[in-house]
């Protein structure tokens, strides 16, 4: 009936996951009844949980991933305090059960469900205001996408509390994830986790590919595109190409530990080696799906708060590309030293280094972007400033590793913790706060407040580096990733450094979340009326904060980079105001999606535990849903002039009001 | 920004610290002659990059500085984005380093491969490595002895270290020695490596591989031909021996924190049929169609 489900798989016997469980029940309670008692369910229902409208799915991927950022932190700041205790000869706190667990888990869930929803966030946030369209091109797989993800998100929760999670590391390398090295259910719940949430990105990239090459407003020719715009095309493009091979990756791994088969398995003709290669054929180009987004960021960033036009925007371009196409002839670098021989090595080696180039050179017009510039020290400035300087010194550290006869001494050892943390928090994480801090006022009407964003910064940036330097120094003395303890004493100095740096960093998180409480509070104060509050460039300023749900109330004519720009200095700060308004064509929401999201989350559980009559029954409700959509015709509707000219007049007249 | 400049050194500074003074790190003060190699080789690419990370990082505080808002003696270009000029130099800088870089990744590549044996007047020597959970086995063909956890070579002999796992995938580390190797289940990996100074130095999994990876340690001694000799003696007269079907199976059941074991005797192709068990399909160690000589990991896939 329940499969391998039992009783003693819930872990009531460990005090920190109970302790977890319940403050989690209390929150979830806390949650249901204030929605109940304010009755609001039928507005989440409405207007959050079956939109299709782009923004609004932007801010809900934002919020999962600010809460799973603070799950990911958990997991980190055990970790290092698990480092920081067990030294010569103690086992700290946590035994290597645990502590397995959590390297897994902080992986997975910071790529997964705390860097991609932000990045995806972001993009839906922004790109459709950027190119002048009401929505994506597919709107009801939008939201889909946005349900898939989150159970994604509800599969790694539940692991907490039901079973455990994989003791493989993040990318579950076999053999060790296979049936008989990981007999438990911890692997599938890493399986069907992202097998779930991978078929969401999936779409996404496809929507959003679809949406930017087709759905540009008139006049925006391709190389009129935004910068953000521009990056968010190229790790589209790379979303499609390279997640299929996770999907597939994930899936044969499926069938080794399902139905007994031998693909990455060590007998039976089984190639581990195999999987290693497919599972970085994705996991690189992953990689630049993270960063090229926030290059895009960092760009309009520069540009709008130097108040100059961006340095090099067809060099940029062109950059991006180039940058794309080679995150995908670079894979082998994550396993230099498998044995594959001196020109194969050299070769990755040397492709991974000519990715510095066009990195570089973007480095170099973000300098020029300032340069002649009145740059304004805003959070997000403080962001991209930031994220110079850190990103700089990864890179440097990434070419070290790059080259593979350093590489042999490098891998595997907290030189390579160091580096990814140096590009993705001085990168990724950078990129997301100063895009939120950027675009916030668009989504919500109100800019958030400058004092706790600048502190945040300042917490993140020197918590970033006393937590992660000592961790290069310690790669030197032979310190490995992933120990759960170790017996050289003299490593724990700087291991207590870099723990003290990771409590810094949970400033930075704290102050980001006053910042969000006082930000509420002032949100009278800091109403952003013009709907452009930083006197930026790109078209998503040009319409009312927050956006209306349809975008624009006339589509915009676009004819040249930086249009919006170019005619507030034509003719002023005053917003047309159109004489006519036509009726505008809207999609309507959507039940299908988050009933195919929440059936999914059972799907994937009943798989995880072998409850094979409920998987059946789960995919059948799954096809059912999927059929009722497919057949339903009734999912658009023309929203009539009149009301389009009445939510104009009264932007029109907070205008007027304010001059 | 008084502030953002201190960051930048902060980031900059422990690396070069650690870079100039070695003091006593396994890295930067390496008793092996791959290892010195590899030292100079980090150093060098430090540098090079030096080249274009010390202008950027001053660029950006000065640029940042200069032109911020309230500076109106500043030169304001608002519609100024482009430049041959700059362009060229920016394109330029970042493609002359990696083209040097580049020219010794290629050379590096080849003289530090693992597969390449060390050129020595002294014979090379062999010592079969596996991986086992959670412990290493070292067998010596030539000696006829093995040993767990422990590995003894003398000073200035080349050691061709042949790896593989009976388990999940690991990694053969000593980092005072130099490069690491991949050990994987049915395959016969290798490195080269040389002690050049006598000494103990940590040895080490450096590849998750499950509960016992943090204990998966080994010391690697470096000593004299005389003392190597002598420590051979010691192994040979432990009682335990290792066969295939005997010992070795006890032995590569899953143990944490294994103390140190000696055998006196294994059985000749052990090694071999070890990477063998994984190779015929039935997991029970077919005798024939492998190649007696080194097969890599490369040849293999």
């Amino acid at each position: 009936m329940f499969g391998k489900l039992t009783l003693e798989d819930i872990p009531y016997d460990v005090p920190i996951l109970v302790a977890t469980a319940i403050v989690v029940l209390l929150g979830g309670l806390v949650v249901v009844g204030a929605l109940t008692y304010f009755k609001k369910w039928k507005w989440l229902w409405t207007e959050w949980l079956t939109s299709v409208d782009h923004k609004k799915l932007g801010i809900m991927y934002f919020l999962v991933a600010l809460v799973m950022l603070l799950r990911g932190f958990a997991d980190a700041i055990m970790m290092r305090t698990q480092q920081a205790l067990a030294a010569g000869g103690s086992e700290g706190y946590l035994p290597p059960e645990h502590y397995d667990q959590i390297f897994t888990a902080h992986g997975v869930i910071m790529i997964f469900f705390v860097a991609m929803p932000m990045v995806i966030g972001l993009m839906n946030l922004v790109v459709p205001l950027q190119i002048g369209a009401r929505d994506v091109a597919f709107p009801f797989m939008n939201n889909l996408s946005f349900w898939l993800f989150i159970a994604g998100v509800a599969l790694t929760m539940v692991s907490l509390f039901i079973g455990e999670y994989g003791k493989t590391g993040w990318l579950a390398y076999a053999p060790l994830s296979g049936i008989k090295y990981s007999p438990g259910v911890g692997v599938d719940y890493w399986i069907w986790g992202l097998q779930i949430s991978g078929i969401g990105t999936t779409l996404t990239g496809i929507n959003f590919f679809v949406t930017i090459l087709r759905m540009r407003t008139k006049g925006m020719t391709l190389f009129r595109m935004p910068i953000f715009t521009w990056t968010s095309l190229c790790a589209n493009v790379l979303i499609i190409l390279s997640f299929p091979i996770l999907t597939a990756t994930i899936a044969l791994l499926t069938l080794d530990r399902y139905l007994g088969m031998h693909f990455f398995t060590n007998d039976m003709g089984g190639n581990m080696m195999m999987y290693v290669n497919l599972i970085w054929a994705w996991g690189h180009p992953e990689v630049y799906i993270l960063i090229l987004p926030a290059f895009g960021v960092f760009s309009e960033v520069i540009a709008t708060f130097a108040k100059k036009r961006l340095f090099g925007y067809n060099t940029m371009v062109w950059a991006t590309v180039a940058i794309a196409f080679l995150s995908f002839t670079v894979w082998l670098h994550h396993f230099f030293t498998m044995g594959a021989g001196a020109d194969v090595n050299a070769f990755f080696g040397i492709a991974t280094m000519i990715i510095a180039i066009p990195t570089g050179v973007k480095i170099f017009n973000w300098l020029f972007t300032m340069y002649r510039g009145r740059l304004e020290f805003t959070s997000p400035v403080l962001w991209t400033l930031g994220f110079i300087i850190t990103f700089t010194i990864g890179g440097m550290t990434g070419v070290m590793l790059a080259v593979p006869g350093a590489n042999f001494v490098l891998h595997n050892s907290l030189f390579v913790i160091a580096h990814f943390h140096n590009v993705i928090i001085g990168g990724v994480v950078f990129g997301m706060l100063a895009g939120l801090t950027y675009w916030f006022p668009k989504a919500f009407g109100f800019t958030l407040d400058e004092k706790w964003g600048k502190r945040s910064f300042w917490c993140w940036i020197i918590g970033f580096y006393l937590a992660f330097m000592p961790l290069y120094i310690l790669s030197f003395y032979g310190a490995v990733r992933r120990m759960q303890s170790y017996a050289n004493a003299d490593w724990q100095p700087l291991m207590i450094v870099a723990w003290f740096g990771a409590v810094l960093i949970l400033c930075g998180i704290a102050c980001t979340v006053i910042q969000f409480i006082v930000s509420i509070r002032d949100r009278e104060k800091n109403a952003d009326i013009t709907g452009d509050p930083w006197d930026a460039r790109t078209l998503e300023w040009s319409t009312s904060s927050p956006a209306p749900f349809y975008n624009f109330a006339h589509l915009p004519n676009v004819g040249s980079i930086d249009a919006f720009w170019e005619a507030k200095k034509e003719k002023g700060m005053a917003a047309d105001k159109p004489t006519q308004y036509e009726d505008i064509h809207m999609p309507k929401n959507t039940v299908a999606g988050p009933i195919i999201g929440l059936i999914s989350i059972v799907f994937g559980f009943a798989l995880v535990w072998h409850i094979w009559w409920l998987a059946g029954v789960s995919a059948i409700g799954m096809f059912v849903a999927f059929m009722f959509r497919v057949f339903n015709d009734d999912i658009d509707y023309y929203v009539p002039a009149a009301e389009v000219e009445r939510i104009e007049r009264e932007h029109h007249k907070r205008l007027e009001m304010q001059a | 920004m008084r502030m953002k400049k201190n960051l930048g050194w902060l980031g900059i500074l422990p690396l070069i610290a650690v870079l100039l003074s070695g003091c006593g790190s396994a890295l930067m003060d390496p008793k092996g002659q791959i290892g010195v190699e590899q030292k100079s080789l980090i150093i060098t690419a430090f540098w090079l990059m030096m080249i274009v990370v010390i202008p950027v990082l001053i660029m950006t505080v000065v640029f940042a500085w200069k032109y911020r808002h309230s500076n109106h003696a500043a030169k304001y270009m608002p519609d100024w984005a482009h430049s041959n000029k700059i362009e060229v130099f920016v394109w330029l800088i970042p493609c002359v380093i990696i083209l040097f870089l580049g020219i010794i990744t290629w050379k590096t590549s080849h003289s530090l491969d693992p597969n390449k044996p060390i050129e020595s007047d002294a014979d090379t020597m062999e010592v079969q490595v596996v991986a086992l959970d959670w412990k290493w086995l070292f067998i010596y063909p030539e000696q006829g002895i093995a040993t767990v956890n422990e590995v003894a070579m003398p000073v200035d002999v080349p050691v061709h270290f042949r790896v593989t796992s009976a388990s999940v995938m690991n990694s053969f580390f000593i980092p005072t020695l130099g490069s690491q190797i991949y050990a994987m289940a049915g395959m016969d990996n290798d490195v080269y490596l040389v002690a050049n100074e006598a000494g103990v130095y940590a040895g080490k999994s450096s590849n998750y591989s499950g509960e016992g990876f943090s204990e998966m340690t080994f010391d690697a001694r470096a000593m004299s031909q005389d003392d190597f000799d002598a420590w051979v003696d010691k192994v040979g007269q432990s009682s335990e021996t290792l066969s295939y079907d005997g010992s070795y199976q006890e032995l590569a059941e899953p143990s944490t924190d294994h103390p140190v074991e000696y055998f006196s005797d294994v059985t000749s192709g052990l090694y071999r049929d070890i990477i063998e068990s994984f190779k015929d399909g039935s997991g029970e160690g077919g005798q024939d169609g492998y190649g007696e000589s080194s097969m890599s990991a490369e040849a293999a896939e």
